[in-house]
């Protein structure tokens, strides 16, 4: 069943080396990709990736990947609209600052004898500001993290790697790793079950 | 991964509690003895000790009952939502829900005053309007001008001059249209019908299909899940009312019934996490249920401990806001004011639930490492049982005065009405299965991972 197709996107294929190489390994099912993983893993590729039209759990783990910092992001956007948030309620209220043009002053107003700058009736601002922030901090991390939004990807050009969005499962080793070899790294995926490998060459 | 493929707990675990049960269940007689004579003596050296036994007896069953609730809510949740990650840790909270037959009957104590106790538990169960006033007009203490007009005293003071003796008195007349004994009397009997028959059902349900597997079993409970939470909430809403508001007639916050609603999530959350812990440490259940179930758990705590905070920020920044005498002097009664003349024994442990049942839970279980490592979500765990219980406190013992009442006699009460409830959930829980063994969503519960 094993194959090896050399693509010739002849028309889209510029001159001279490759700029971008791949080798797109299919496999069966679930468990395949799995078990394959797992050995692309511990032979040490650095760049590659597995390809499910489906969540697979377990897969971080297979394929070993490090846990992500997003939290992190999170955290600190968090805090600093926190404190941002502080800051604007106590700037906006509190404070008269002396030398400061009155276009960037506060407006200290005086509500029903609460202090000026009374915690409760800040708190709903600086909890808004907080997960506003936390929320920006996780989206936009989490875009950048992920390279995203990413309009166009070379292994789209692959034929066969388009049921990756319904029943196919891939695992791609992307040229530019250190290990890669065109012909050991295919021969390689062929023996971990693969179904069929595919050199993409762009 | 591969285990996705079984869809059966393993023989090797144990999955029935068997003679530990006799062992477990006498042991919570035991603490429930202990308690109840502790409890008794104790109340022998107190002042006014009836009126300090029956408050500690009201702030202890709020707790099992809030168990039981939350019980009730997380297995109509569950259903609602058709989870598969929570089959395996559903029984424990099914077992809850189906002790609210036994909390009916822990109820009784509380029917009892009303009933024929007069108004010394709750003060509108008393001779009349008039005898209700009179004890806020004795209980209100003299106020001083203070020059720094500080809110919250500024609303007792208004409270304390001239708010107490017309007004007070006739807003409390046109409030015992629902506040009189035999409705409430009445309507604990309903609540107690809802309750106990839909955690009886479920429980039911639920172990019926432990023998037959039957899959229709799980549509109807699916099916009765969203009226059922319908009135879950209306009830717990009253009922909450009903038992902790009306300790202080007066004073009124529409957004209690949910207060009372977060704390019951936390609390069976919590409870939840530490049988689970318990129960895998004797060795039932020792392999399905894995860090996985632990993790979720953990997050929906999470959630709720945030969601506690939220309403109890909410309740109290929207009183001070508006400085209203009616509803400031429940927070004057709890201490929970910065004006020195106002501080008392309640202060602190109001401060202490700020801090300990909200700050430090929310910083401490933010991390996953934290709700993955079992050690430390059963610490958090527990810790929150504690705070709840102090919360539930700090809701009803103000009222019989301004020291900090927590000894024998609260602490006896408590075990001895904890330790007959746990009783109770140890009983039904020996009689079958510790998890919905035949659910048709269990293969989805064994293998459920979240990463």
């Amino acid at each position: 069943m094993s194959e090896t197709h050399y693509v010739s996107a002849a028309h889209a294929k510029p001159a001279g080396p490759p700029s971008w190489s791949a080798l797109i390994g299919e496999f069966a099912d679930v468990d395949a990709v799995m078990a394959a993983a797992e050995k692309v893993r511990d032979a040490g590729y650095e760049k590659w990736d597995v390809h499910s039209p489906l969540p697979i759990h377990g897969m971080d783990r297979a394929m070993g990947i490090r846990p992500t910092i997003l939290p992190w992001i999170v955290l600190t956007t968090g805090l600093a609209g926190l404190a941002g948030g502080l800051l604007l309620v106590w700037w906006t209220n509190a404070v008269a600052m002396p030398g400061v043009p009155t276009v960037f002053q506060g407006y200290p107003y005086f509500i029903s004898g609460k202090p000026l700058f009374s915690l409760p009736a800040n708190i709903p601002i600086i909890f808004e500001t907080t997960v506003l922030c936390a929320a920006f901090g996780a989206v936009f991390g989490m875009l950048v993290l992920n390279k995203l939004p990413m309009l166009y990807h070379p292994l789209f050009r692959s034929q066969r790697f388009r049921r990756a969005t319904s029943d196919g499962f891939f695992v791609v080793i992307a040229g530019d790793d250190p290990r890669f070899d065109a012909r050991q790294t295919a021969e390689f995926l062929r023996s971990l079950g693969a179904v069929g490998v595919e050199h993409l060459e762009t | 991964m591969r285990s996705y493929r079984r869809t059966t707990i393993r023989s090797t675990d144990r999955l029935r509690l068997g003679p530990g049960a006799k062992a477990m269940f006498n042991r919570c007689v035991a603490v429930a003895l202990a308690g109840g004579v502790a409890a008794v003596a104790g109340s022998m050296y107190a002042q006014d000790s009836y009126r300090r036994f029956m408050l500690a007896y009201v702030t202890a069953f709020a707790f099992v009952l809030s168990l039981s609730l939350g019980g009730l809510f997380f297995v109509l949740i569950q259903h609602l939502t058709r989870a598969g990650w929570s089959v395996l840790v559903r029984r424990p909270a099914e077992i809850l829900a189906a002790n609210l037959g036994l909390t009916a009957v822990l109820f009784l104590p509380i029917a009892g005053a009303v009933a024929i106790g007069g108004g010394e538990v709750y003060p509108w169960a008393g001779g009349g309007a008039h005898a209700v006033a009179a004890k806020a007009a004795a209980e209100a203490q003299p106020v001083q001008a203070h020059e720094d007009g500080h809110a919250l005293e500024a609303g007792a003071a208004q409270a304390g001059g001239h708010g107490k003796e017309g007004g007070h008195e006739e807003r409390l007349a046109k409030k015992r249209a629902y506040l009189n004994p035999p409705f409430f009397l009445l309507r604990w009997v309903g609540y107690f019908a809802l309750w106990g028959g839909l955690g009886y059902w479920y429980w039911r349900s639920s172990s019926k299909q432990d023998a037959s597997g039957d899959h229709r079993l799980t549509v109807r409970m699916e099916t009765l899940a969203g009226p059922a939470l319908l009135l879950f909430g209306l009830t717990i809403t009253f009922g909450a009312i009903d038992l902790l508001m009306s300790l202080d007639p007066h004073w009124y916050s529409t957004i209690f019934g949910v207060y009372y609603f977060a704390g019951s999530a936390v609390a069976v959350l919590a409870a939840l996490i530490v049988i689970f812990a318990g129960l895998q440490r004797a060795g039932y259940l020792a392999q399905s249920i894995t860090v996985e179930h632990y993790h979720d758990l953990g997050k929906m705590l999470f959630g709720f401990v945030f969601f506690w905070g939220y309403i109890a920020f909410s309740q109290y920044m929207l009183i001070w806001y508006a400085n209203i005498p009616e509803t400031t002097g429940w927070f004057r009664t709890r201490g929970a004011t910065t004006v020195a003349a106002d501080i008392n024994g309640w202060t602190w442990v109001g401060l202490m639930l700020v801090i300990g049942n909200f700050v430090l839970p929310f910083v401490g279980l933010l991390s996953r490492h934290v709700k993955r490592y079992r050690p430390t979500l059963v610490f958090w765990a527990g810790w929150l049982l504690v705070m709840h219980y102090l919360d539930l406190l700090w809701l009803v013992m103000p009222e019989f005065g301004p020291q900090l009442t927590l000894g024998v006699v609260e602490i006896g009460v408590l075990a001895w009405v904890a330790g007959l409830y746990l009783a109770g959930a140890v009983y039904l829980a020996g009689k079958h299965d510790l998890a919905p063994s035949r659910d048709p969503r269990l293969p989805e519960s064994l293998a459920f991972e979240n990463m």
